[in-house]
């Protein structure tokens, strides 16, 4: 549905009197000036297949390399404890993030003072606007302090759960604490996507509702949620992207080692704070190690992308929104 | 209670009283200190408790008055309200730290020197009280302008030019398709992927494996910025009416004419905004930075050759690896006072976003 499919060809190219007219340009300008945003647009396709190409590139010497000379004896064995830890980090800041998020569009779309809904949706936003080493900062020096009581007790009363197994870290630097911050910092994608659909609910269902005596959270429920559903889906698994790619918020909180399953106690790494604590003294295998391990990082946030994309466009299509 | 509603009017009755809502939450807090104080008092059980005790206390209430409905709807509404309050407490718990100590680090020393000689000796006679803090962020905030200002000259062009062959001259086809759909697929790429890729890029290109320059992490930037400046650039030209284009058109003005004299400028206050929130978006960026430029204490003007530092690695690495080890203290006060700087530059720039949008937006005529 282009804008332009009325006039494809631009203006006639039989007056040949543009002489007289001054301005209106000239005819040759209009085919480079076509080719120069057409090579825009590929360029970044050639990009983005350069990301993937070089870094594949880069990331093949580990392949063929001796297993003495990796760090953790083979590639999968390295690249393991990663995953499951950056999957736990993002899987708690989802489980945060995603009830306050939608609590905190709903607040916006349909609980908030028409007057202030606005303004509160500006300053939800300015938690996106903070750069995430500061976010990593305040929760080195804010949060993982003030938060190992509360680890103790979890260790005290919940310790019969292997994820809470203590003894808690006294510095409060644990996965747990990560994944409180990414879950903030990843609060505004959900929050701000989801205020959009909220909106978008179409005003006679709502007023359908309310006027069959629905109570406020009837009506949320039987119209607003109904209709938003793919859209909440797809804005989690943004957030989820977002997430799993977020560097400084786990590098600068978390007291990285090995796996553990302790939820509270030092331990575990994700990807993207393990290459960026390591990659500035890399050199030679290990560089090649830490590319590899972010081609993998890369083409598991590409997985959640696509299909975040994926839901989103089938929703766009079914919703009737447009 | 109950009957004491039924006196007042005929029409509220069945309805809780307004001073139970309140009511309940003056009982909540106090309950809730006491209970907080049961455990060894302290703030965060005290607002947990009393919170727990309003959300389930209110709606029990309101419940056995109004109904079992009403009941559920209060409690929804307790809910919603209360993750906005759950949510303001990192933003305002953020801001507070970085002003409470971001302030106490401010000094002139601080926007003019940068943090060559300042060694772990200083730092620790410092820390005695012999001196004021030295050492400062002006090499960092030179590299955070030069890298971001390289970011910027690459994307925005190459950004607008496709948002301008999406809009005006894609017919749908599977080219066009392919372009919106991994721009999409770009916006998501991890930060650090986009660092290795222009680290890789570069070492492939150059031969050695450990290029790393301000122009290195300004072509890391890039990757994160393009698709920003597309997305908001093709609504932007979206929002353009056909009625301007078709003016122009039978006017006689050529094509590539109109897009440069009638649309760009109609849509030039959104794209201008929306160019800088992507430029506040990159400047925070830490993670690129660290595989692509390195890290310097010295002044570099330079970003073609040579290591450069930011303001976000600054305070990384001034958390990470203080100057001293030994008073770590002098080394999170820069850090912090840099923090400040950093988050003043991103506001700044999100509310020049907003007021060239609203400055420049196109009259309507309403």
């Amino acid at each position: 549905m282009s804008i332009t499919s009325d006039s494809p060809n631009g203006p006639s190219t039989r007056r040949n009197s543009s002489k007289e007219l001054p301005d209106v340009g000239n005819p040759a300008a209009d085919k480079i000036f076509s080719g120069i945003s057409l090579s825009a647009g590929i360029l970044i396709l050639v990009v983005l297949a350069a990301v993937a190409i070089f870094l594949v590139a880069q990331a093949l010497p580990v392949f063929s390399a001796n297993a003495e000379e990796l760090t953790a004896g083979s590639f999968l064995k390295y690249i393991w404890p990663l995953t499951i830890g950056t999957l736990i980090a993002s899987a708690i800041a989802l489980l945060i993030a995603t009830p306050v998020g939608i609590g905190v569009a709903l607040y916006i779309s349909h609980y908030a003072p028409r007057r202030f809904a606005k303004t509160i949706g500006y300053i939800i936003d300015l938690l996106a606007a903070i750069p995430s080493v500061i976010f990593g900062a305040w929760g080195a020096a804010v949060l993982a302090p003030k938060i190992v009581p509360f680890y103790d007790w979890l260790a005290a009363y919940f310790g019969w759960l292997p994820i809470f197994v203590g003894p808690a870290s006294q510095t409060g630097k644990t996965i747990l604490t990560a994944g409180i911050v990414l879950g903030i910092m990843i609060l505004p994608i959900i929050t701000s996507m989801c205020r959009e659909i909220f909106i978008q609910t179409p005003k006679l269902q709502e007023e359908a509702a309310l006027g069959l005596g629905a109570t406020r959270w009837e009506m949320v429920k039987m119209t607003v949620f109904p209709f938003a559903r793919t859209g909440i889906v797809s804005s989690v698994m943004l957030a989820l992207g977002r997430a799993l790619g977020e560097t400084m918020a786990v590098t600068l909180v978390l007291a990285s080692g090995p796996l553990n399953a302790s939820l509270i106690q030092s331990g575990n790494q994700t990807f993207a704070s393990e290459i960026a604590l390591n990659f500035p003294e890399a050199y030679g295998l290990r560089m090649s190690e830490l590319i590899a391990a972010g081609l993998v990082l890369f083409v598991i946030t590409l997985i959640v992308n696509v299909i975040a994309r994926m839901i989103t466009s089938r929703y766009k299509e079914f919703s009737g929104a447009n | 209670m109950s009957s004491a509603a039924v006196t007042s009017s005929r029409f509220t009755s069945g309805q809780a009283p307004k001073w139970l809502t309140p009511a309940v939450g003056l009982a909540a807090i106090i309950l809730g200190a006491a209970l907080s104080a049961l455990i060894g008092f302290s703030v965060a059980t005290w607002a947990l408790f009393a919170g727990l005790i309003f959300v389930i206390a209110g709606p029990i209430l309101i419940g056995i008055i109004e109904g079992r409905r009403k009941g559920s709807d209060a409690f929804a509404r307790f809910l919603v309200y209360g993750t906005f309050l759950i949510a303001l407490i990192p933003l305002v718990s953020v801001l507070w730290t970085v002003l409470s100590k971001g302030i106490p680090g401010l000094s002139g020393n601080l926007l003019t020197t940068s943090m060559n000689g300042v060694t772990g000796v200083v730092d620790n006679k410092t820390a005695a009280g012999d001196q004021p803090i030295l050492g400062g962020i002006y090499h960092a905030i030179i590299g955070t302008l030069e890298i971001t200002a390289l970011a910027t000259i690459i994307s925005v062009p190459i950004g607008l030019l496709t948002a301008i062959y999406l809009v005006e001259y894609a017919t749908g086809g599977p080219l066009s398709r392919a372009i919106t759909f991994f721009v999409d697929v770009m916006t998501g790429i991890p930060s650090i992927v986009a660092g290795l890729f222009a680290a890789s890029f570069f070492a492939f290109a150059t031969g050695s494996p450990s290029t790393r320059t301000g122009f290195v992490a300004a072509v890391a930037l890039s990757v994160l910025m393009v698709p920003t400046v597309v997305r908001n650039a093709e609504e932007m030209l979206r929002i353009v009416p056909n009625e301007l284009r078709e003016a122009s058109y039978a006017l006689g003005v050529r094509k590539w004419r109109t897009i440069m004299k009638v649309v760009i400028p109609t849509a030039i206050s959104g794209i201008a905004s929306g160019v800088t929130l992507a430029i506040a978006r990159v400047i925070g960026e830490t993670a690129p930075i660290l595989v692509t430029a390195g890290f310097v204490n010295s002044i570099n003007f330079n970003a073609f050759s040579g290591w450069m530092a930011t303001l976000p690695t600054y305070i990384y690495y001034q958390i990470m690896t203080p100057t001293s080890p030994t008073s770590p203290q002098v080394s999170e006060t820069r850090a912090w006072a840099a923090a400040l700087i950093l988050i003043l530059i991103v506001m700044l720039l999100n509310l020049t976003a907003r007021a060239i949008a609203k400055a420049f937006a196109p009259k309507t005529g309403r």
